[in-house]
């Protein structure tokens, strides 16, 4: 297939050489490497590219950059495409494949533009006024609603696509690569700065590849490319093309995001200073129909016919309020098209070289655009006279806007209103502190102004950074061929004329009657008609319609755009993929989970995991054959423990070593029953409290030696123990001289526990002495094993005569074969976390994050008891505050079920009378439910409102169905006087 | 990004600290002795300044240090640094 | 006024809607007022439209230093639910969502609420275990949820990693089906009209400097349009509220921190309920126009600002993706922040204060939006009666001394820890 509006030309970005074929809406296309989707469609005559998003009006393509609100498409294979890229700015490559999106059955025909019949109702703001009888109908007229909306459709498969992150620090950035940042950044790059180089585009030179200029003696693109060539070539300068800004952050960090041929990288660079040469985006006029294909902005034909070689039409009107467009006028005719007339707003028409035989007409308007698939004709009014010119392509230019963005994230104080530009520019040429604002995006208007200030913000930026001094980049000499036009527009940009609708905000179909039926209703803040008619809430984020908007409600209200403002702008720049965000730790490298070093052994012996924390632990063992349940597998582990003997990896439990001169007074102060006082050798059950009176972690208190302490954490709190202890030990009292050491991770720990405990232990240490005597109940002693350094200690969760025994991580697996090995003519099995579970209810042991979840306080679970002395620790005087003192509060119970069977559901709460479904007032609920080998009977702890012992409640789960009468008891089922466990 | 000059370690992104809070009043040295009212204002009130603000961090991910900073709540800017006697603090 | 209904539109339509009657007027103070109500967020203006219908008081001025919604009301991420554990946040925000039923109706403002139902996801056992301890919470007290199993899940919500392997593989989770969005601005608007139609005066642009008092009773506030008086005022001014109570010398237990949240560019419709996901507090929604709401945790540290930094934005988009794998290649489109004025128990302050005649509604972190009418009806309450409605009673300001604490979670006063 031939390109019929691809043209020859000097200079251009493409490569001839190199076809490459793409597919758009099922048809197959050629264009050339160096192309972009929408050069590449316009070069082979295809300009209605997408439909809009309310009235699914067909529109084509406007712009060649970042600002496109019509042409966007989803690209790739369906359900792994990517969804709302705009054509301007996807580079060819061969195979593409593209579709358009909000429409059905096709693009030409798409039925969704029935719903123009009624536009008329269809206003800005129409929902919030009806739909609203009657009232269980919303939820269908919704439906309707959501399924005319979106644009694209989403991805559903999981996307595979490669995404990096690089963190990076330079002295100076320079955001966009056009003359004024190619200027600062050779500038800069001379004085020995390490500076990054940025632009969004494949190709650098910014506004100079669309222009007609020679610059020291060059064409503009030689210019570009030997300035590039300097500046590659310094080892301190990184160039960066098709790489976004997306956004300023704080403290100098940036936000990058470049795309390359093997996926995106997200930079985050901290710049201790830079340069924002940002340009100037042109805006289109506001006039009837002004959205029909073939209607595009001037200065993008510029670009397709000098970058792309790709003419858009054979005979072009212009529309303009300023002389900027007149070169594309010069430029079109170089190219081989007609110019059918210059439509110029203004009273005078600059005297502009090689166009005196173009017609000209001033004060005169484009009231109507005739071809709703594309251009065909304008209707334009000259006074009162009005006259239909053909043609098929309709330039238009209603000035240029500054690129500020990036300046104003963080605050709009640094944006003031230029009547020149028609728009917002920064205050000074650093309106920020250490960001210097140069070039167009400064208000600089001729080449050569552009040029002087990206050199003076370079200098500046480099004296800031305090750079030694080199020979300054001369002022290049700047030959505009036939005259340099300036940008500066007529403060019109809107046509009162004409019956068609006249969009503001070609994406959401914002037209200039919702912006003035906001304005009647009231809705006048800025901010009240942006959210009101959705001016500028499209993916293009009002790049091209914002000032318009502003203008016209500024008009409309008798007001200056300075006082009705602009909206806030917000990162990012442009819009950037999720992907790109969350770089490779998304899904597996999310929160990366911790295993104990005996995790290896467990996966190879059935063990079934869940979570504790960011840990994995066994939950209970399936042992292969046996096809057993988890309840079943569970009850069988903790009979074998209260029968014979167990053994549990608890290597995940915090542990945190404590020393110094002052490390028992420390730890007095830290918990509610004075562990500091722990004998040598000794281990004492500990509980810490919130500064608020709850509680907050439990855990043993170990004194290894003189003033050097072991404690445990519970699994989950380890982290957050140990900062509370650091902050208390720094901030609080630093005049303690106390040493606190993590070493969780350094110690595999294997709990030992059943009657035949001690048997088993023998066995395995025979040279020691484990006698009842000798290792009483919570004692502890230092021991060889396998010649490493071994931790014995004799505490119990489980309730039975229990041992846990620490060796260094590395020896864990070493410990936990050893182990069995000496278990096995006892009948040794592993246990997990459910059996463990089971077995510590049983004894009323409590749970942090079950049964103790930061609001409960000692007295409230039964440990007021441990409170000791007088003096101060964490929490003791909160602790007296009338509310936590108050009878009535829930506290720790027992239940057993009442029939000895029906199992006590999970989550249950506690009622009076039996569930029927009528709501009841909670008189608490089931924290902790379990069963009972001993008793044989299904058990629960609790937290209630309940007086008596004996008493009778319903623990009702709804949720599920299941409820079961239980008996209120003490919350011990188990060996209450502890005769097992010091035994 | 926040940064945070760590009188330890030099500057580093916030997200290597934890944030410990309201830094203006300290422990009363025998809450014994506080009333309620002088212990709620210790636990609960804060300043909650737009500007200059005294807090805690902990630099987690480095040398575990506890630190108190003065940073205007507004601009963001670390005003000024130091361990537990700071009082006005060191200039960051 | 005009009443808004479908005929309406077609007359307007018919007429060019040339004639369509302010829905906002823009009105200058009076010199005195029975109540002002410091604040035209969401909450301000429903209490000023409950005074003025339900209690009759219609000299109410409603003032705000900015334009009217343009504060939490306009940044939240839409989300109305009553699915508390506590039994004072579940009857207040059923309460709320009692009122959001029909409030389109009650106000002739579309709000467009929409319940859509919201799911919160658990990822193990354990996690079950606490969706049921609320659910259960919830039921027994009539407020209904039911649990889902995976396959329920993953047929309404089809592009969930439902896999067993995934890295917070799904087990289960919970639906309240009553609970849905709103949309957001809406809301306000709605407030303000129906109040403006009832006589409420709404004057933006007029930022309060001063609270006068006499004899240790309100008499107005001085503001930057002159003096107003009043003889009570309320503060309904989420973050701005610290240094409003400053001006009588109370300090309030609490923080502004910031909150933020974001919106891919929008898609056909591919998420039909609200899906939170505890384990690193995310949520996400699709709103009317395709758009994907996505919001996470806090900043983490105070910030009188609304402007957040990127981490916070790139760690709830990891969590994103991790549980929907296949929107990579979607592209986040805006971010923004909102201030919330975090209390130290994470629940919010409906309260008398020291000082005669002034009423305060503040702190309420994460969670205002879901509760405006509510908080709207109970704080015209308040005002009116000067005594405590019974749904404040756990809310007032004297718990922090009791330590009688409203906590959802358990994290003591450490308010950027709550969620």
């Amino acid at each position: 297939m031939t390109q019929p509006n691809r043209i020859a030309w000097d200079g251009l970005q493409i490569d001839r050489r190199r076809a490459l074929s793409f597919r758009f809406n099922g048809k197959t296309y050629q264009g050339y490497e160096g192309d972009t989707l929408a050069s590449a469609l316009l070069a082979n005559g295809v300009h209605l590219v997408g439909r809009s998003f309310k009235y699914h009006r067909p529109r084509g393509i406007l712009s060649a950059g970042v600002e496109e609100p019509n042409a966007l498409v989803e690209l790739g294979r369906e359900g792994a495409h990517q969804p709302n890229l705009r054509a301007t700015e996807i580079p060819l490559f061969d195979g593409l494949e593209a579709r358009s999106q909000n429409c059905w059955p096709s693009l030409k025909w798409d039925l969704g533009a029935a719903v123009q019949l009624a536009s008329p109702m269809l206003t800005a703001g129409f929902y919030y006024k009806t739909f609203m009888q009657p009232s269980w109908a919303w939820r269908h007229y919704e439906k309707v609603i959501r399924k005319a909306a979106g644009l694209g459709k989403a991805p559903t498969v999981r996307d595979e696509a490669r995404y990096d992150k690089r963190h990076q620090y330079c002295d100076l950035l320079v955001v966009g690569a056009g003359p004024a940042g190619l200027m600062a950044a050779t500038s800069a790059a001379r004085r020995s700065a390490r500076v990054i180089l940025v632009d969004e585009r494949r190709e650098l030179g910014g506004m100079l590849l669309e222009e007609s200029v020679h610059i020291a003696g060059q064409t503009a693109k030689q210019w570009v490319q030997q300035t590039l060539a300097e500046l590659e070539a310094l080892e301190t300068v990184t160039v960066l093309p098709r790489t976004t800004v997306f956004g300023r952050y704080r403290h100098g960090k940036f936000g990058l995001v470049q795309h390359t041929e093997q996926g995106q990288v997200l930079h985050s660079v901290h710049a201790r200073r830079a340069v924002m040469a940002t340009g100037a985006i042109e805006r289109p006029m506001v006039f009837s129909d002004n959205d029909r294909p073939g209607v595009m902005l001037a200065g993008a034909i510029r670009r397709y016919i000098r970058c792309y070689g790709v003419v858009p039409g054979r005979r072009a009107a212009i529309f303009t309020n300023n002389d900027s467009a007149y070169e594309t006028a010069r430029c079109l005719r170089e190219a081989g098209a007609e110019v059918a007339a210059i439509v110029d707003l203004r009273e005078r028409a600059p005297s502009v070289a090689g166009l005196d035989d173009v017609e000209i007409l001033t004060q005169a308007e484009v009231v109507g655009v005739q071809g709703s698939q594309h251009v065909k004709a304008v209707e334009i009014e000259v006074g009162s006279k009005r006259r239909r010119i053909a043609c098929d392509l309709l330039c238009v230019s209603g000035g240029w806007t500054p690129t500020i963005h990036l300046l104003a994230h963080g605050g709009k104080d640094t944006l003031a209103y230029d009547a020149a530009w028609g728009a917002f520019i920064p205050t000074c040429s650093e309106p920020v502190p250490g960001i210097h604002a140069t070039g167009a995006c400064n208000g600089a208007q001729s080449l050569v102004n552009i040029l002087a200030q990206g050199i003076a913000a370079g200098e500046a930026a480099a004296e800031a950074l305090g750079c030694e001094a080199a020979t300054p980049v001369a002022l290049p000499e700047v030959q505009h061929r036939g005259g340099e036009l300036s940008p500066s527009a007529a403060p019109v940009c809107e046509v009162r004329g004409g019956r068609g609708k006249k969009f503001v905000d070609l994406q959401d179909d914002v037209t200039v009657r919702d912006l003035e039926l906001a304005l009647r209703e009231g809705y006048r803040s800025i901010e009240h008609v942006k959210r009101y008619t959705t001016l500028g809430m499209g993916t293009d984020q009002g790049r091209t319609s914002n000032i318009n908007g502003m203008r016209i409600v500024a008009e409309r209200l008798g007001k200056r755009i300075d006082e009705v403002g602009t909206t806030t702008f917000r990162p990012p720049f442009t819009p950037v993929s999720l992907g790109a965000l969350a770089g490779r730790e998304s899904d597996r490298r999310l929160d990366v989970l911790r295993r104990s070093p005996i995790h290896d052994w467990h996966v190879r012996n059935g063990a079934v995991f869940m979570p504790s924390g960011l840990w994995l632990r066994p939950q209970y063992y399936r042992r292969p054959g046996h096809g057993e349940t988890l309840t079943e597998a569970a009850r069988k582990e903790a009979a074998n423990v209260r029968d014979k003997v167990g053994i549990a990896d608890v290597s995940t439990l915090g542990k945190i070593e404590v020393q110094g001169r002052d490390a028992a007074e420390f730890l007095n102060r830290l918990y509610i029953n004075r562990c500091g006082n722990v004998g040598l050798h000794k281990a004492r059950y500990g509980v810490m409290l919130r500064e608020d009176g709850f509680v907050f972690d439990d855990g043993t208190v170990v004194k290894l030696a003189d003033n050097r302490y072991l404690i445990s954490t519970t699994t989950v709190n380890a982290g957050a123990v140990l900062s509370h202890m650091e902050f208390h030990q720094q901030m609080v009292w630093p005049e303690l001289s106390v040493h606190i050491e993590p070493v969780t991770e350094q110690w595999a720990v294997v709990a030992l526990a059943g009657p035949a405990s001690r048997e088993v232990l023998a066995r395995l240490m025979p040279e020691e002495d484990v006698s009842n005597q000798a290792l009483p109940f919570l004692g502890y002693r230092e021991v060889c094993f396998q010649g490493v350094t071994t931790r014995l200690f004799r505490i119990s969760f489980s309730g039975e005569l229990a041992y846990e025994i620490a060796v260094p991580a590395d020896h864990g697996l070493t410990l936990w074969e050893a182990l069995l090995e000496a278990g096995e003519p006892f009948g040794i099995m592993p246990y997990g976390l459910e059996a463990m579970d089971y077995l510590r209810i049983e004894k009323g042991h409590l749970i942090i994050g079950t049964d103790i979840d930061g609001r409960v306080t000692p007295h409230d679970i039964g440990l007021g008891g441990m409170i000791r002395g007088d003096d101060d620790f964490i929490g003791r005087r909160s602790l007296q505050r009338p509310a936590l003192t108050e009878e009535g509060r829930p506290r720790l119970v027992g239940f057993v079920s009442a029939d000895g069977e029906t199992p006590i559901p999970a989550s249950a709460q506690l009622v009076a009378e039996r569930w029927t479904g009528t709501p009841q007032d909670s008189l608490g609920r089931i924290t902790s439910p379990g069963f009972s080998p001993v008793l044989d009977c299904p058990i629960a702890l609790g937290l209630a409102e309940v007086e008596a012992e004996g008493g009778s409640l319903y623990a009702v789960s709804p949720l599920t169905g299941e409820q079961a009468e239980v008996t209120v008891t003490r919350p011990v089922f188990h060996d209450p006087k502890g005769e097992r466990l010091r035994g | 990004m926040l940064r945070i000059p760590c009188p330890y370690c030099g500057e580093r992104n916030y997200t290597e600290f934890t944030y410990g809070g309201d830094a203006n009043q300290a422990r009363p040295a025998n809450p014994a002795t506080v009333s309620d009212t002088e212990w709620e204002a210790f636990l609960y009130r804060r300043g909650n300044p737009a500007g200059e603000h005294i807090e805690y961090w902990q630099h987690s991910f480095g040398c575990r240090q506890w630190l108190k900073v003065v940073r205007d709540t507004v601009t963001h800017d670390i005003v000024s640094m130091g361990g537990h006697g700071m009082e006005g603090g060191e200039k960051a | 006024m005009t009443r808004y209904s479908v005929f309406s539109l077609v007359r307007h339509a018919l007429r060019g809607h040339r004639h369509w009657p302010q829905a906002l007027p823009d009105v200058s103070p009076s010199e005195r007022y029975d109540v002002v109500i410091v604040g035209a967020g969401g909450h301000g203006l429903a209490a000023a439209y409950y005074l003025a219908r339900k209690h009759g008081i219609t000299n109410v001025a409603v003032i705000d230093k900015g334009w009217l919604g343009g504060g939490n009301v306009a940044r939240n991420t839409t989300i109305v639910r009553s699915n508390y554990f506590h039994p004072a946040r579940r009857a207040f925000t059923e309460h709320a969502l009692k009122l959001w039923e029909g409030l389109s109706q009650e106000l002739n403002y579309n709000v467009m609420f929409s319940q859509r139902g919201i799911i919160n996801l658990a990822h193990s056992s354990g996690q079950i275990d606490e969706l049921a301890r609320r659910g259960n919470a919830m039921s027994v007290s009539g407020v209904v949820t039911e649990l889902l199993s995976v396959e329920q899940i993953r047929e309404r919500v089809p592009l969930l990693d439902t896999s067993p392997d995934a890295r917070f593989p799904i087990k289960g989770g919970m639906i309240q089906h009553r609970a849905g969005t709103a949309r957001h601005d809406a809301v306000a608007w709605g407030y303000a009209r129906a109040a403006a139609k009832l006589g409420v005066h709404i004057i933006q642009n007029c930022e309060v400097t001063g609270i006068a008092r006499s004899n240790g009773k309100v008499v107005g506030v001085e503001t930057s349009r002159g003096k107003i008086g009043a003889a009570r005022v309320a503060l309904a001014a989420a973050g701005g509220s610290s240094r409003l109570a400053e001006m009588v010398g109370l300090r309030l237990p609490l923080e502004n921190h910031l909150l933020q949240a974001c919106v891919t560019e929008p898609v056909k419709p591919v998420l039909d309920s609200v899906v939170t996901h505890g384990v690193h507090n995310f949520y996400i929604s699709q709103t009317d126009k395709g758009e994907l709401v996505l919001g996470g945790d806090l900043d983490g540290y105070n910030n009188s600002t609304s402007v957040g930094d990127l981490p916070p934005l790139e760690a709830m988009v990891r969590t994103c993706l991790t549980l929907f794998p296949s929107l990579g290649q979607l592209r986040l489109m805006r971010s923004w922040g909102g201030v919330v004025d975090m209390s130290m128990d994470g629940s919010p302050i409906l309260s008398k204060t020291s000082v005669d005649g002034l009423y305060i509604n503040a702190g309420w972190c994460y969670g205002g939006f879901k509760a405006t009418p509510a908080a709207g009806d109970v704080l015209a309450e308040l005002i009116a009666t000067d005594r405590t409605p019974e749904l404040a009673k756990p809310f007032t300001l004297d718990r922090f001394a009791s330590g009688r604490v409203v906590a959802e979670e358990g994290h003591g006063p450490r308010p950027w820890m709550y969620h």
